[in-house]
């Protein structure tokens, strides 16, 4: 993919504003290749290229936007007339505006690794290859995996680019490649299922043999797994579930939801809302991060941004929109596709690594409720009121070890209450696909429910 | 009559072109996509927005394996650039050639009275957003925020396969969704309301915007007042319309046969055995009027039907589009459904209902010492292979003594589809469905489902309450 031409596409658009208009043009392109294998065969192979625009245009205060999944001119040309359209529908506001070289004031992007040409050339062939090799490992991984529901390897080059008739410009790209493998264990217990996956910027990222171990790991543990009766424990997350609870949890530092009153932490910024020692920080400009990048939705240069320092509560992620009406100034948190007008996101979200590996928190936690996945994240957070209560499956942990695994319980707190219940946070720091990382962490106390 | 997305000699020419190399089946699927939506939030328009997507989605089989490619580029060359990427991601595995010729179209016209979304004004659509937020701002004074949005689609799809195939559809779906947060002495609590049809704008004749915005700010000031979930195994009635989701969640998708294939379903092996209570009957009805997961063919040309697929309790049937009916040597039900042009189809629901029974849904209740009384479930989550789900619950209600009393909040029903599906115990003889938006593999599709009021003899149910 040639980098040039989708900043001219985009330009060619911003320069089309008319007096007392400011026009934007977000331009993506994207290259994918999936394999999906079964039984030893390809079940399917996808190639695909996908580009598109989004175009705002902001007049007399008042914002509209239109999209096209095409570049094609006489497209953008019909976008940009129905953008204008939708602007005149709006009501006025005075914090719209686009993103302004005073926005931007001075910040030069980071210079970040995202891009690894080796991936693009890589043959087809050899994508194939890495998906049957990895569903023929996983099944001779244990004796009990009686089939591999699925085995995929996929990757992506993608490319976007900003320009705004303010004179903001922004250009990134990127590559990334992912692989993983659902086994399903049987022991004539019944059937379980788990999965192995590992995700980088270029194939020499990506621990293939780790998938086949995991995924038969995971199902197979928990074989012959039941309900128990329901308590209040401690409860250990898997760095996958931490990942998802940290997702979830994030909304709450978007400076659009403080606005609109829908934080549960507005307010309380200066205040300790963790544990002593938790660090929450949002680093776009880390390049081990899958969603590092170099600019924001806006187009405005990413930095590093501290949520939580020591259990305090640092202030809100904003775009340049919310950073206006609050009067805080853009965090370079702008997230968005080509069909919406930007919101505010995390890009790079962790928790700081503590001391202890997996093993040394297990070690510590007593008797504890490991849980390997949950479900019903979405339906069972409200990240608004805080209440959290979703499905799990794990294992029972007593003296350091694995015990009895479980299945069908729940686990319930409010997302308040869990950041302050933090006890140990696991040196295992795992960079995955998405916004968020994960690692192990202790939560003092939850109730479970079960039989 | 409305101009074909593509002239039938440029499809059959693609399809040859596809097959020129060999393989067993080749097809194009072209869809032409304009939508429109527009968010009220803060007492005011915030975003309008209208997109534009049309393309076409090539695939080609050849034995086990599917390749496939796509383009927005609907000229002749941009079509057989695809068909050839298809054709190679497919290439050595064998089959042979074929010459293809198309049928007679089968157009499919939009019903009478179906007003087209790009025929009513901008303004139109601004107005109803503002009359769903007003009366959901004086519902009561406890509500502090209120979001209501507004999406309508119209996608016309063409889609031509090397078997002869033709058809072509033209689908118009419209949805308003409105979500209030109510703030009091138990923190912030959300309530939500969101119908939607296979219909156009007339939608709103039979859905006040007015009542949608009610419904949702009075879902919120009731779980102010509500008391933490108890936890435990107990009885759960589910109300007639909000367990539908529950059954597709739970059972509906391990009957879809890409699941059954790969042996990665708790119903395989199971055909014509007892796998309910015999007061269960469910089935999957893509031709059921104006729903929202209704379609006139399904996203691979074959007519949508009713499926009966659990009956009084024995299965039936399960859900099968092209591939998967090709390998089963049989004909697909209708269910073959992609997201887009981008995606692949597989087999997925449609609308999905419980049929009613016999009882009155009064003494359903009446009959429960201890229980929960479910009036709106959440989103749900499923492990076909398992059959174990959970479910969010996002209005419901203790019973004690036959009575509904107070409102709870925060609970979770977790659970195992087969062990559900025999433990309903009644079946009420009233019926309402849901609208919702069904994921599955990255792909997400409207669908309905619907349900008498049912009593599940006993469910996990994990709530907060000490």
């Amino acid at each position: 993919m040639s980098g040039g031409d989708l900043l001219d596409i985009a330009r060619g658009v911003a320069r089309a504003a008319r007096d007392g208009e400011q026009v934007e043009a977000y331009v993506v392109r994207t290259r994918d290749t999936d394999v999906e294998v079964f039984g030893g065969e390809v079940e399917s192979l996808t190639t695909a290229s996908v580009e598109g625009v989004g175009i705002r245009v902001i007049a007399g205060r008042r914002q509209g936007l239109a999209w096209a999944g095409s570049l094609a001119a006489d497209v953008i040309d019909e976008t940009l007339q129905e953008a204008r359209d939708n602007a005149g529908f709006g009501e006025p506001d005075e914090w719209y505006g686009l993103a302004s070289p005073a926005d931007v004031n001075g910040a030069t992007p980071p210079k970040l690794d995202l891009w690894r040409e080796e991936l693009v050339s890589v043959p087809t062939e050899e994508k194939v290859r890495i998906a049957l090799d990895l569903e023929r490992a996983t099944r001779a991984a244990d004796t009990r995996i009686r089939n591999v529901e699925s085995a995929s390897y996929g990757d992506a080059l993608a490319e976007a680019a900003l320009a705004n008739s303010l004179g903001v410009e922004a250009h990134t790209r990127r590559t990334t490649c992912s692989a993983s493998a659902v086994a399903l264990a049987d022991d004539g217990s019944g059937t379980q299922s788990g999965y192995g996956f590992v995700a980088g910027r270029t194939l020499s990222d990506l621990d293939l043999e780790s998938i086949p171990r995991d995924a038969a790991t995971r199902a197979c543990r928990l074989l012959g797994a039941k309900p128990v009766p329901g308590r209040r424990i401690p409860v250990i997350l898997d760095p996958l579930v931490t990942r998802s609870v940290l997702g979830v949890l994030s909304s709450a530092f978007n400076g659009e939801s403080m606005l609109k009153g829908r934080s549960l932490f507005a307010g309380r910024t200066g205040e300790l809302i963790g544990a002593p020692f938790v660090q929450l920080i949002d680093d776009p400009t880390d390049a081990r991060a899958l969603g590092a990048s170099e600019f924001d939705g806006d187009g405005v240069p990413t930095r590093r941004n501290a949520l939580i320092v020591d259990g305090v509560m640092q202030g809100f992620l904003h775009n340049v929109y919310t950073g206006r009406r609050s009067g805080s100034g853009t965090t370079a948190s702008a997230t968005r596709g080509i069909g919406s007008t930007p919101g505010v996101g995390v890009r790079a979200l962790r928790l700081e690594p503590g001391p202890k590996s997996p093993e040394e928190i297990m070690r510590g936690a007593g008797e504890a409720l490991y849980v390997q996945s949950v479900s019903g994240l979405h339906s069972g957070t409200n990240p608004i009121s805080g209440d959290f209560s979703v499905g799990a499956e794990g294992l029972m942990v007593r003296d350091g070890a694995f015990a009895e695994p479980v299945r069908e319980i729940t686990i319930a707190s409010t997302l308040q209450r869990m950041l302050l219940d933090i006890t140990e946070v696991g040196s295992d720091l795992i960079f995955l696909p998405g916004a968020v990382a994960g690692m192990t962490v202790l939560v003092g106390e939850m109730t479970m429910s079960g039989a | 009559m409305t101009v074909p997305l593509i002239e039938s000699d440029v499809l059959q020419e693609t399809l040859d072109h596809a097959l020129r190399g060999g393989g067993d089946f080749a097809e194009v699927f072209v869809e032409d996509r304009r939508s429109s939506n527009g968010r009220f939030d803060d007492g005011r328009i915030e975003e309008l927005v209208s997109g534009r997507d049309r393309g076409a989605g090539l695939r080609v089989v050849r034995g086990e394996t599917t390749g496939f490619a796509h383009t927005a580029d609907l000229s002749r060359e941009g079509l057989l650039h695809a068909a050839e990427a298809a054709a190679g991601a497919a290439r050595g595995v064998g089959g042979g050639t074929h010459t293809v010729a198309l049928g007679a179209p089968s157009p499919h016209p939009i019903a009478a009275g179906v007003v087209l979304p790009e025929t009513v004004e901008k303004r139109r659509k601004v107005e109803l957003l503002a009359r769903a937020d007003a009366a959901a701002r004086a519902t009561g004074s406890a509500v502090t925020s209120v979001t209501a949005s507004y999406a309508d689609a119209r996608r016309r799809i063409l889609v031509a396969n090397s078997d002869g195939l033709l058809a072509d559809d033209d689908r118009v779906r419209t949805r308003l969704a409105v979500q209030c947060v109510a703030t009091g002495d138990t923190g912030m609590q959300t309530g939500h309301e969101a119908p939607g049809r296979t219909m156009g704008f007339e939608l709103f004749d039979n859905f006040a915007p007015e009542d949608v915005g009610r419904r949702a700010a009075q879902r919120a000031l009731t779980l102010l007042d509500a008391v933490p979930a108890p936890s435990g195994r107990l009885p759960v009635v589910l109300k007639r319309g909000a367990g539908g989701v529950l059954f597709h969640e739970a059972c509906g998708h391990g009957l879809e046969a890409d699941h059954i294939l790969k042996d990665a379903s708790v119903f395989k092996g199971q055909m014509g055995t007892s796998v309910a209570s015999p007061l269960v009957t469910l089935v999957d009805d893509g031709g059921y009027a104006q729903e929202w997961g209704t379609l006139a063919i399904d996203d691979e040309g074959h007519p949508a039907q009713r499926n009966v697929l659990i009956e009084n309790g024995v299965l039936t049937d399960f859900m099968w589009d092209v591939v998967r009916a090709r390998k089963a040597g049989r004909a697909p039900s209708g269910n073959g459904r992609r997201e887009s042009y981008r995606h692949l189809p597989m087999p997925r629901m449609t609308n999905t209902f419980v049929l009613e029974g016999a009882t009155d849904p009064a003494d359903i209740i009446r009959n429960v010492d201890f229980g929960i009384y479910c009036v709106q479930l959440g989103g749900g989550q499923v492990d076909p292979a398992t059959g174990d789900f959970v479910f969010g619950v996002t209005e419901a209600y203790l019973i004690e003594k036959g009575e509904v009393t107070r409102p709870i909040r925060a609970a979770q029903l977790i659970g195992n589809g087969p062990d559900v599906l025999r433990m309903v115990d009644a079946v009420g003889n009233d019926f309402e469905t849901w609208t919702g938006m069904c994921g599955k593999q990255g792909q997400s599709v409207p669908v309905s489902s619907g349900q008498p009021t049912v009593l599940v003899r006993e469910m996990t149910v994990g709530g907060t309450a000490a």
